[in-house]
Formats: C-alpha cells, structure tokens, sequence
C-alpha cells in the first residue's frame, strides 16, 4: 500500500479542503487515502493513452436551457442555511484582499 | 538596445441576457442583496446547473466577429479556488476546450494598420460582490453570482497603449453592434487586465510581467499600460530590478503600485464539470449564428465612404453606434441625398440625442421626418436656418415638417417683388450703412441684410436679399 505521509493529510485538509482535523482523523485518513491511492495504482496499469477523459457518463451534448428567468428563493431562505448572515447579507470572517 | 513592449489583455464581458448561465435567476443588475439565488448558484448540494443558449451563442458570435474558430467539441471546467465570492468553492469556466479561439482583429491606430490576435474567447460565470466591514468581517451578495461572463483573450501582440485603446474601442463597438453586451466599463459591464512586459528585439531577453488591475474606463486602461511601459523601461535604464507581479492602477496618483507578489503558481485543480455535459456546436447552429451576425462596424465604415462618398471621419462618427448608422441609412435612403442627411444626422440629430441623454431609438423624428426637411431645403422652401428651427419644432411636439411650415408661416420668402419691397424699406432704415458701401466698405452691406432678416424673422431667403440689394445700390 502506497504510504500517504502526514504532511500530505495536513496540506489537503487545511490548505486546500480548509479542515481541521484531530491527530486520530489524520491517522485515519492516511491509512483510508493509502487504500484509496492502492486502487488507484491497480486502474493505472489499464492503457488509456487513446481513451478521452470520462467528464459524464452519459453519452449527452448540447443540453441548454432557453433565457427564461424563473423564480428565486426568498431571501428568508436563501440565507436559511447560513451560519452567520446580517442584513439580507452572509456573513463570512474577513477576507484578505486579492 | 531596443526593448520593444508586449502588452496583452484579458477583458472580460458581462453578456446581455435575461437570465443567469446556469440557472433561471434574473441576471438583471441591483436588488436587494441575495434575492435573485436559487439552489443553484447558492451551490446548495444537489442542484445541478443548466448552461443558458443565448449566453453560448453570445460567445460563438463574438468568436465568429472576431475571426476564431469554433470547437467542434468542449467542455466547461471547475477552476477550483477558496473565496466566498462564489459559494460553490469553484467557478464554472472553461481551461483547455474553450468554445471559440485562433482569431485576430485588425485595427488602424493613427493610419497604421495594426493586426492583433486573438487566443480565445470563452464562457464562464461571474461572481458574488464582497463586502468588507470595518469590524473585520466580510458580508457577501450572490446576486452577480452565476452572470454570464464571457472571457476574450489576445495574444501579448500590442506593443503601445495607443494599440490598447483602439482596440477596446473597437471591441466594444463591435459587443454593441452584435448586441451580446453594452460592454460599458464604467458599469463594470467590461472589465480589463492587461500584462506588461518588454522584450528585447536583438537578444529575446524579455523583463517579468505585471498585471494591472483596477481598471474601470478605457482611458484608465491607456493611461496605466503607457505608465506601465515607461516605468519599466526607466528600470531598465537605471538598472533597478524588475518582478513578476501583480499591480494596481491608482487613479488619484496615475500610477501603477505593487499589490503582492505571486509566492506560488495558483493551482486551481481544473478538471472537466461532471455536472455538465459537452458541448457540440453542428455546422448548422454556427452558420445560423454566422449569418446572425450584421455587418461589422469597420466593414461599414469602409462601405459608408465607398457607396455614400463620405469623409472617413464622418463615416466613423455614423457608424460608431448600430443604431445611428441605421438611422443614417434610412434618411439616406428616403432622402435620396446621403451628403445631406449625414450633415443632419451629424449636426442635429447627435446633438439632440446628446443634450437630452437619450439613445437614437427614442429620438421622436421619423427617418422620414428628416428627410422631408431635407426636401423642403433642397427646394428653397426652408433656409438653413429656418429649417434646424423646424426640426427643434417638430421634435418639441411631434408635427412633420410640412404642416409646421404651413401652420407656422415657416416658408422662406423667395419671392422676387414681395423681397424688394422689404430691401427698399432696409434701404431707407439704414442710410448711414447704405452710404458706406457706396463709398466703398462692403462690410456695410452685412449691417443692410441684417436688418432684413430681423424684421422677418430669418425667413428671407438670404440669397437673393443679397443679390437685390447689390442690385439695387448700384443701380441708383
Ligand atoms: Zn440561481
């Protein structure tokens, strides 16, 4: 099994998935993602070299939808979910300007 | 040594549609903040976006105008990235199978012609509107969330700002000519990056490039590539070091500033949307676009001289906007007199439109309506003069030409024995003038003539009060 090091868990989960993990869950995760990475390295073996990338599995184009506006969600509700909101506004913790 | 500047642009476009790109909210500006979400682009688990045709075909005829070609296949991709501006946690856009790209533009810039390509023109969503709070948090709007934005790129092919500015003008004129945008950027409608750098033309060493951000009007643009360009040829010349960076045009100060410094390459994780399926424009769909498409404003100018014999400047005020240049054609065209209605539509008509704010469409004369004033000109029933008061009349209170001349005793008097009697009395009124010329000040006639149309209101026809009044002086 491919070994998946603790500061990879810690790069994905804090920099890029933005989680916070306990040292039991990176623990776990390592071993979990190593078994995932295993099944991984078993479908590499497969020659895809002239095979496209599978973005859907149906075999579909051209799906669209005609300029109708329709209806919205009340504002109630689209910040019904929000952890924090103000105003008719979603509140977030500060951002750093670009 | 001679570094030469390689200056690109990244614009992007608000396109004019009545929804969103990928979801049935109003993508109509303003509102009261988040109420124009739906599951969708609040990116609520298990919604599932729909692509908009109209945005799509508003990317495949600025592709087409722009001479790109179209994928035969594509696909939209997450461009992954952590900023609340979008609640999805990516952008839907498009990375390596963009819709349209491999086009060019040429422009003439002060005569010279000028030939830019074009590496693509995409399709992707905008984003939500942060606030920032002064007691440290930020507040965020997703109404913009989810607008069609359509992304065109050039290659790094201008080498001034001069370069820069005629082809943002060009490209907004066309946007508005094919009707996908308004393309105003002081609404943001339009927003500009352009990348600096300067290469060396003997060597192909060339200097880091910056981005200049904050953007928000043509001129601005200009102004903060030219800055650009000279600030790092001074730092070349005084050997101070050049970064690859991100800069902001400060508009109070005219001059670029350093915002940060990229530590790291962004890694947005871009992979084809499973949400999506491909896209496959048929052959039929982009020649339906393709013959959708109206004559391009360059292509008009040119025709505007060729068939109407009008002075390239003349041709390019008319053509400047769709509209007026429809306007134009239809008095030329009920006039039969191009020369006469381009004067018109130039003088009057653009000043009426300018001084009350408003587009040719709501102008209240008829192109007929022009037309008839023009005939009533030509055939010496109106005088200059009489007529643009004709024409104030008529867009007053939405009477023709005609019946304002009949109902307001408009005509100009020509006629011979009712103007010499009207020269006798200006003769005897103005002795002093009269003797002047006599002695030889034909200044003095000017004074005699005045008086004339004075007393009737302009309405004489001036030149044969002339042509009398020489008459008559010699004479005695
Ligand atoms: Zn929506």
């Amino acid at each position: 099994m491919p070994e998946i090091k603790r500061e990879e868990v810690l790069h994905v989960a804090n920099n890029l998935a933005r989680l916070e993990l306990s040292d039991d869950e990176v623990e776990r995760l390592q071993y979990e993602l190593g078994r995932i990475m295993e099944y991984f390295l078993e479908l590499q073996k497969i020659d895809t070299r002239d095979v496209d990338i599978t973005s859907h599995v149906l075999p579909m184009t051209n799906v669209l939808r005609d300029d109708q506006p329709g209806e919205c969600l009340s504002q109630e509700d689209a910040l019904s979910n929000a952890p924090d909101k103000i105003e008719g506004f979603f509140r977030v913790p500060r951002i750093l300007e670009e | 040594m001679s570094w030469q500047p390689c200056v690109g642009l990244e614009v992007h476009v608000q396109l004019s549609t009545d929804s969103k790109m990928f979801c049935a909210c109003p993508a109509e500006f303003g509102g009261e903040p988040n109420t124009r979400c739906c599951p969708v682009c609040l990116g609520l688990p298990g919604s599932l976006p729909v692509p908009n045709q109209e945005a799509i075909e508003h990317v495949l005829r600025t592709g087409l105008a722009l001479n790109c070609q179209v994928a035969e296949r594509c696909r939209f991709a997450r461009k992954n990235y952590l900023y609340p501006d979008l609640a999805k946690n990516y952008q839907i856009s498009q990375y390596d199978e963009p819709l349209t790209q491999d086009g060019y533009i040429d422009l003439d810039v002060n005569g010279q012609p000028v030939h830019i390509r074009i590496r693509r023109a995409h399709l992707e969503e905008d984003t939500g509107k942060n606030i920032h709070l002064l007691d440290g948090c930020s507040v965020v709007d997703y109404n913009r969330s989810g607008v069609p934005l359509m992304e065109v790129v050039t290659e790094p092919d201008f080498t001034s700002a001069d370069e820069v500015r005629v082809y943002l003008t060009e490209l907004r004129r066309i946007l508005r000519y094919i009707g996908v945008s308004d393309a105003d950027m002081e609404k943001g409608q339009m927003r500009c990056e352009p990348t600096v750098n300067l290469r060396n033309l003997q060597t192909d060493e060339a200097t880091p490039k910056t981005e200049i951000k904050n953007l928000n009007s043509i001129r601005s643009v200009y102004e903060a590539v030219r800055y650009e360009i000279a600030r790092q040829l001074r730092a070349l010349e005084t050997d101070e070091p050049l970064v690859q960076e991100t800069r902001r045009w400060d508009e109070t100060a005219r001059q670029t500033v350093s915002m940060r410094r990229k530590e790291t390459a962004d890694d947005y994780m871009y992979f084809p949307d499973p949400d999506l399926v491909p896209l496959e424009p048929s052959s039929d769909w982009v020649a339906d676009i393709r013959a959708s498409i109206a004559e391009l404003p360059t292509a008009r100018r040119r025709r505007f001289v060729e068939e109407y014999g009008l002075p390239e400047y003349d041709a390019s005020v008319l053509t400047e906007e769709k509209a007026v240049a429809d306007y134009f054609e239809a008095v030329a065209a009920a006039s039969g007199d191009p020369k006469a209605a381009s004067n018109w539509v130039m003088t009057e008509v653009l000043r009426y439109l300018n001084e009350e704010g408003v587009t040719v469409d709501r102008f209240p004369l008829s192109p007929e309506c022009v037309a008839e004033l023009i005939a009533l000109t030509a055939d010496g029933t109106l005088s200059a003069t009489i007529a643009r008061e004709v024409f104030a009349r008529a867009c007053r209170d939405g009477r023709s030409p005609r019946q304002i001349v009949e109902q307001d005793g408009l005509a100009q008097i020509s006629d011979t024995s009712e103007l010499a009697k009207l020269v006798d009395e200006a003769i005897a009124a103005n002795p002093k003038a009269v003797e002047d010329f006599r002695a030889g000040k034909e200044k003095a006639l000017g004074a005699i003539v005045g008086h004339i149309m004075r007393t009737t209101k302009g309405q004489a026809n001036p030149q044969l009060v002339n042509d009398l009044l020489r008459q008559k002086l010699s004479a005695s």
